[in-house]
């Protein structure tokens, strides 16, 4: 079936490294998202013509965008055009929070506009400031409404890492085409045995995410 | 019994609309004061503007003597010595009943979380909702929800308690445990500013009532008088609209 040449050499742990770049890429640019995603949604919630007009051309650019594309315009585009020297996973980095940003800020802002003007009212009357309003009465209510979707986004934003080999970047989905290439002669099947090892290492990465998920919303159902 | 709030010449505007126009009135200590008018004449407004709700482009409004809009600084430490419970349910629909009274005395009022919860659970008691503190807002009746937005109003220990219409989005049978509540406020002395359209409710528990209209005060007097003896064609139009005579 083509496991075994996994266990040749460090072929595994390649393989693991490998995922552990698709990770990294993930994990920052998602950290990325989710702390820039919360400051333009916020801004969007504010309904001021201007920053609607700007924030509503960045949300359609980046829905409309096919996600290699952008890595290709930045990583070969900007080097270019721009004459700056960007690293392949900088572009990534740069390609991934510009998406999740604009995704998380839309999540953001959908779930401030759904609450209730009464509930800042009513939290003022009670002679809440504004910061503890939002600590203990908006942010509780909005991160539950959000949970379900923003984590959607991100096993999506785990998922299309896959693409950064396109830029030459040596992620789990390259480390594992390297070690098919090397091994054709010695074990032909090998593609199989590869290609569902890294499907399972995925399944792997992103299923606790769900699962953690779940848990926090039969937590909060209350 | 001295005067508490003391509103002077209070004008609300949204650029060209004059919504309150130079509104002066004095509240004294355990007063009753009810306020009735067509809809649109600028109560709900009125109420929001005494506790900052709303900005006054001119005016003042005064609690035992400071002034509390327009304020400059610390706006939120006064807010909390006027409570106010709305029209529509404004419970926090993630925190149980209890925290529900318990969460700005612990963080506002910065009290100690034994003392504050004991007080909570006689409170509840009194409106008689012990049973719920563990339940959640979604699964209260609306005039449990209301009930539960009066006593988490009473637990700041407000001067002054602004009602805003609280019983005009409940089912008719629950108007009345609502009520109710207020009443037996107004017997052991509240202070309060009362908004609604219950006309038999608004002469039990007035020790004053107002007629505001247009954003003015149209006619002001003891609950007899304006029921009973209304002077001006405007009031008594308004009060005709809630009578039905068959001939």
């Amino acid at each position: 079936m083509g496991f075994d040449v996994l266990l040749k050499g460090n072929n595994m742990i390649r393989l693991l490294e490998g995922l552990w770049v698709a990770l990294r890429i993930s994990l920052i640019s998602v950290s990325i998202s989710i702390v820039l995603g919360i400051i333009v949604g916020m801004l969007m919630a504010m309904n001021r013509r201007v920053i609607n007009a700007v924030t509503r051309i960045y949300l359609e650019t980046v829905r409309i965008m096919p996600q290699m594309v952008l890595l290709f315009v930045v990583y070969f585009g900007a080097t270019k055009a721009l004459g700056i020297n960007l690293s392949a996973e900088t572009s990534a980095l740069i390609v991934f929070s510009f998406w999740g940003t604009a995704e998380m800020a839309d999540l953001v802002r959908g779930a401030l506009i759904s609450i209730p003007v009464i509930q800042y009212e009513s939290s003022t009357a009670l002679g809440f400031s504004k910061l503890q309003t939002y600590l203990y009465v908006i942010i509780p209510q909005i991160v539950k409404r959000m949970l379900p979707l923003s984590i959607n986004l991100i096993t999506r934003m785990i998922k299309t890492t896959s693409l950064v080999m396109m830029i030459g970047i040596v992620e789990v989905l390259k480390v594992g085409q390297q070690i098919i290439e090397a091994n054709r002669k010695s074990s032909p099947n090998a593609a199989f045995g590869v290609f569902a090892t890294i499907l399972l290492l995925y399944f792997i990465a992103c299923w606790p995410i769900s699962c953690f998920s779940k848990y926090l919303e039969k937590k909060w159902e209350n | 019994m001295g005067e508490i709030l003391t509103i002077k010449n209070l004008s609300k505007r949204y650029e060209e609309l004059t919504v309150l126009d130079n509104i002066s009135l004095s509240v004294n200590k355990g007063e009753v004061v009810v306020i009735v008018g067509p809809s649109g004449c600028g109560k709900s407004t009125f109420l929001r503007c005494l506790n900052g709700l709303e900005d006054i482009q001119d005016g003042t409004v005064a609690l035992g003597g400071d002034i509390i809009n327009p304020l400059k600084g610390n706006k939120s430490r006064s807010r909390e010595k006027i409570g106010m419970v709305f029209q529509s349910y404004d419970l926090f629909p993630h925190k149980t009943i209890l925290q529900n009274l318990t969460l700005a005395p612990i963080k506002v009022a910065k009290r100690k979380k034994d003392e504050v919860t004991k007080e909570a659970l006689e409170l509840l008691e009194r409106v008689g909702l012990s049973s719920k503190k563990n339940s959640y807002p979604r699964q209260l009746s609306g005039g449990q929800k209301q009930r539960v937005a009066i006593v988490r109003a009473l637990i700041m220990h407000p001067e002054v308690l602004l009602l805003d219409e609280i019983t005009a989005a409940l089912d008719p049978e629950m108007v009345r445990e609502v009520l109710d509540v207020v009443l037996s406020l107004a017997k052991e002395g509240r202070t309060m500013l009362i908004v609604t359209h219950e006309m038999s409710f608004a002469r039990a528990v007035a020790d004053r009532m107002i007629f505001l209209d247009g954003g003015k005060i149209v006619e002001e007097g003891s609950a007899q008088e304006f029921f009973d003896a209304p002077q001006t064609d405007r009031l008594k139009k308004f009060l005709q609209t809630f009578s039905y005579d068959k001939d």
